[in-house]
C-alpha cells in the first residue's frame, strides 16, 4: 500500500511536469507570448507562429514517448509493472 | 469519360475494394472482437487505426481551407487537435485500460457505483457522436457526388452503404484493420500534393521546412513574407498574425478542442483494445505521431493554397485575371456553387480584396481549398484522384469508429448493463448491429437534409465531449473520494451550460430562427465563441461536481479500493460491486 502510494506521488510529479510543458509550449509560446517571440525568426518562421503551427504538435509527441518511458522505469522502481 | 474520372474511379474503388476485403477477413466472432478486437492490436498499428479514426472530413478537408484563409488564428485547430492526446495519454487512456471493459459508460458506471451515471453518460455520448457523424455523412455526400458526378443524394447513399458493410460486418476487429488501411490511403492523398506543391514553390520537398523557405523564383523572399504582403496589400489581416477573436477565445477555443478530444468516446475506446497499460501509453504516442504527420504538412497547405490562389487571381500587381481566362478548376467548382464571381466593376477581370464592396470573389468556401489545390498548382489528374479516395477514407473511417462506439453504448451499457440483463453474447452482437444500421440511416437522414450543420456541428461535438465526459472520466481516476451523485450533477450541469450557450447562439438544434437571445457576437460571454464554449462549461463541470461532493460526502471504501487499482498496472481490477 505504502509502495503504491509512493508510485502514485512519483506519477502525479511526473504528470505536473509534463503538463507544464504541455502548457508552456501551446498556451505559453504559441499564444500568450507569440507576439514578444514573433520578433525572433527561424528562416522564413516568426518563432511565435512556428511554435503555434509546428514546434508544440513536436513537443507533444516527445512528450507522450518521455512520459511513456519514465512510467516504465517508474513501474519497475516500484515493481508495479505487468505480469 | 474523361481521364481525371476514369483515375478518379480507380482510386475510389480500388481503395474501396481493399476496405472490403480486409472487412471480410477480419470479421469478428465474438462481442470482445466486435467491441476491442480481442485486445490484441500493437501499439504501432493502433496508433494508425486512432489516426484514421480520428481525422476525420474535417481534418482532411476542411482544416487547412481554414487555416488557409484564418492564418495564425487556425492555430488553434492544430494545437487543439493534437494537445488532446497529451492528456489522454497521462490522464485517462493507462488507467482506463487498467479497468478492462469494453465502453466508457460502462466505466463511469463502475467508478460511480451508480446505473444513473451510466445512462447520463450513454446520453451524453450518443449526443456527442452522433452530431459529430452527421458532419461525416454529409462530408461523404459532397466528395462522391463531386468526384463521381452523380447527384448529393445518390452519394451519402453509396457511402450510406459502404460504412454499413465493414462497420455492421467487422466491428472492432474488422474496423481496426480498415483503419490501418485507410490511415495509408489518406496519408498519402494529403502529403503527395503537398510534396509537388512545395517543390514547385520553394524548391524544398518537405511540407514542414518549405513553408519556412525562400520562394524558388529567385527573388529571396521568405513563402510567408511574400503571403503577408500579398494579403495585406489586398487589405487582408497579415497572414502571420491575424488572431481568431482575441487572445482569450484562441485560449478558450484550443483548450476547449483539447480537451474535447481527451473526451470523444470512439477515441478512448481504441485505449480498450490494446494488450497492457504499457502499451495504453505508447499507443496514444504512436497516433500521435500518425496524426503530426497530417497536422504538420496541414499549415503548409494551408499558406500555399492561399499564395497559388492569389496569385493565380493577381499574377502581379494591378494584373488582374480576365474572367474569360479563367482556369478550368475555377469553372468546375462555380458549378458547385462553392465558388462564386461577380464583375462588380465590369471591367471583365477578376478582383479578389478584402473589402465587400469592391470585391468580386462573393463566395471561396474553404472547404473546397484541400480539393481544390492539386489542380489550382496544376498537379497531374492521378493526385488529384487520390486526394478524392483520401477524403473518402477519412470520412468514412471516422464515421465508422464514431458508430461502433453508439451502438456499444447502447447494446451493452443499456440494453445488457441496464434493461436486459440477461441478453446472450450472440442476442448482444445482433443488437449492437441493429443499432449501427439505425444509427446509419438516422445519421443519413440528417445528413440528407442538414439542418444547418457543418461549422457548428463538429463544435458542438468537441463542446460536449469536453463539458460531460472528460471531467467525469478525469475526476474518476485523480479524486478517488468523488461521489457518484457529484459525478452525476457535474456531467448534467457542464453539459447543460454547453448546450445552453450553443443552442442560444446558433439555435436550437441549429435550426435557424430559434436561438433565443440573439446569435451575435456582443452577447458572448467574454467574447468566447461558442465553438470556443466547451472549456467552460468543463470547468463548471468540475466545479459542480465537487460542490456536490462535498455535500454527499466521500464515495464508499470499496469504490476507493477500486480507483486505487486503476493506478497501478500490476494485477486485476479489484471487482466492482457486481452490476
Amino acid at each position: 500500500m505504502e509502495n503504491n502510494n509512493a508510485y502514485w506521488r512519483d506519477n502525479l510529479r511526473l504528470i505536473v511536469i509534463c503538463l507544464a510543458i504541455w502548457f508552456v509550449v501551446s498556451f505559453g509560446f504559441g499564444l500568450l507570448l507569440v507576439e514578444p517571440l514573433n520578433a525572433i525568426r527561424i528562416g522564413g518562421y516568426k518563432l511565435g507562429f512556428w511554435f503555434a503551427q509546428q514546434g508544440s504538435i513536436y513537443t507533444f509527441v516527445a512528450l507522450i514517448f518521455w512520459y511513456s518511458s519514465q512510467m516504465n522505469k517508474l513501474d519497475k522502481k516500484h515493481n508495479v509493472e505487468e505480469e | 469519360m474523361d481521364e481525371l474520372q476514369l483515375y478518379t474511379y480507380i482510386a475510389v474503388f480500388g481503395s474501396f475494394g481493399l476496405y472490403f476485403a480486409i472487412a471480410w477477413w477480419a470479421r469478428a466472432g465474438s462481442t470482445s472482437e466486435f467491441y476491442v478486437a480481442g485486445g490484441g492490436i500493437s501499439p504501432i498499428q493502433n496508433g494508425m487505426a486512432i489516426g484514421a479514426d480520428w481525422m476525420s472530413a474535417a481534418s482532411f478537408i476542411s482544416m487547412a481551407g481554414l487555416i488557409a484563409f484564418l492564418g495564425y488564428g487556425g492555430s488553434v485547430f492544430l494545437m487543439g487537435w493534437t494537445g488532446g492526446y497529451v492528456l489522454l495519454a497521462m490522464l485517462l487512456a493507462p488507467y482506463m485500460r487498467k479497468h478492462g471493459k469494453f465502453t466508457v459508460p460502462e466505466f463511469i458506471s463502475d467508478r460511480y457505483y451508480s446505473k444513473t451515471a451510466r445512462i447520463v453518460a450513454v446520453i451524453c455520448l450518443i449526443i456527442a457522436s452522433l452530431t459529430y457523424i452527421i458532419g461525416q455523412m454529409k462530408g461523404v455526400g459532397v466528395a462522391f457526388s463531386r468526384f463521381l458526378e452523380v447527384d448529393y443524394g445518390l452519394g451519402l447513399g453509396i457511402g450510406m452503404g459502404v460504412v454499413w458493410v465493414y462497420a455492421v460486418l467487422g466491428g472492432m476487429k474488422g474496423i481496426t484493420y480498415t483503419q490501418i488501411a485507410q490511415y495509408c490511403v489518406l496519408i498519402f492523398a494529403y502529403t503527395i500534393p503537398a510534396v509537388f506543391i512545395s517543390l514547385q514553390l520553394t524548391g524544398n520537398p518537405i511540407p514542414q521546412l518549405g513553408l519556412g523557405s525562400t520562394l524558388a523564383d529567385g527573388s529571396g523572399v521568405y513563402l510567408l513574407d511574400k503571403l503577408d504582403m500579398v494579403v495585406t496589400d489586398l487589405g487582408f489581416k497579415e497572414y502571420t498574425t491575424d488572431n481568431l477573436g482575441g487572445t482569450l477565445n484562441m485560449f478558450a477555443y484550443t483548450l476547449s478542442l483539447m480537451i474535447g478530444t481527451a473526451g470523444l468516446p470512439h477515441v478512448i475506446m481504441r485505449f480498450f483494445t490494446v494488450p497492457s497499460v504499457q502499451a495504453a501509453r505508447s499507443s496514444a504516442g504512436y497516433a500521435l505521431v500518425f496524426i503530426a504527420l497530417l497536422y504538420t504538412v496541414a499549415p503548409a497547405v494551408g499558406a500555399m493554397a492561399r499564395l497559388n490562389l492569389m496569385s493565380t487571381i493577381e499574377p502581379a500587381a494591378g494584373q488582374n485575371l480576365e474572367y474569360e481566362q479563367r482556369p478550368q478548376w475555377f469553372k468546375d467548382w462555380e458549378k458547385t456553387g462553392l465558388l462564386k464571381f461577380e464583375d462588380k466593376n465590369g471591367d471583365g477581370k477578376i478582383q479578389y480584396v478584402a473589402d465587400a464592396k469592391t470585391n468580386e470573389m462573393v463566395k471561396v468556401d474553404r472547404d473546397i481549398m484541400v480539393l481544390a489545390n492539386p489542380a489550382i498548382a496544376n498537379l497531374p489528374n492521378w493526385v488529384i484522384a487520390l486526394v478524392a479516395a483520401g477524403g473518402l477514407a477519412a470520412a468514412l473511417s471516422t464515421a465508422a469508429g464514431l458508430l461502433l462506439a453508439i451502438s456499444s453504448s447502447v447494446s451493452h451499457d443499456l440494453m445488457k448493463g441496464v434493461f436486459t440483463p440477461d441478453l446472450t453474447e450472440k442476442n448482444e452482437l445482433l443488437a449492437g448491429r441493429i443499432v449501427m444500421t439505425i444509427s446509419i440511416l438516422v445519421a443519413g437522414y440528417l445528413g440528407l437534409n442538414p439542418p444547418g450543420f457543418a461549422a457548428g456541428t463538429v463544435a458542438l461535438a468537441f463542446g460536449l465531449a469536453a463539458s460531460s465526459i472528460f471531467p467525469a472520466l478525469m475526476m474518476g481516476i485523480f479524486a478517488k473520494k468523488m461521489s457518484g451523485t457529484a459525478a452525476v450533477w457535474g456531467m448534467i450541469a457542464g453539459i447543460g451550460i454547453t448546450m445552453l450557450y450553443v443552442f442560444q447562439h446558433k439555435g436550437i438544434m441549429f435550426i435557424p430562427g430559434t436561438s433565443f437571445l440573439g446569435g451575435m457576437e456582443p452577447n458572448w460571454f467574454f467574447g468566447i465563441s461558442p465553438n470556443a464554449f466547451g472549456a467552460v462549461g468543463a470547468l463548471v463541470n468540475f466545479a459542480v461536481a465537487f460542490a456536490v461532493g462535498k455535500v454527499t460526502g466521500p464515495a464508499p471504501a470499496h469504490i476507493q479500493q477500486l480507483v486505487e487499482s486503476f493506478r497501478i498496472p500490476r494485477g486485476a481490477a479489484v471487482a466492482a460491486a457486481d452490476h
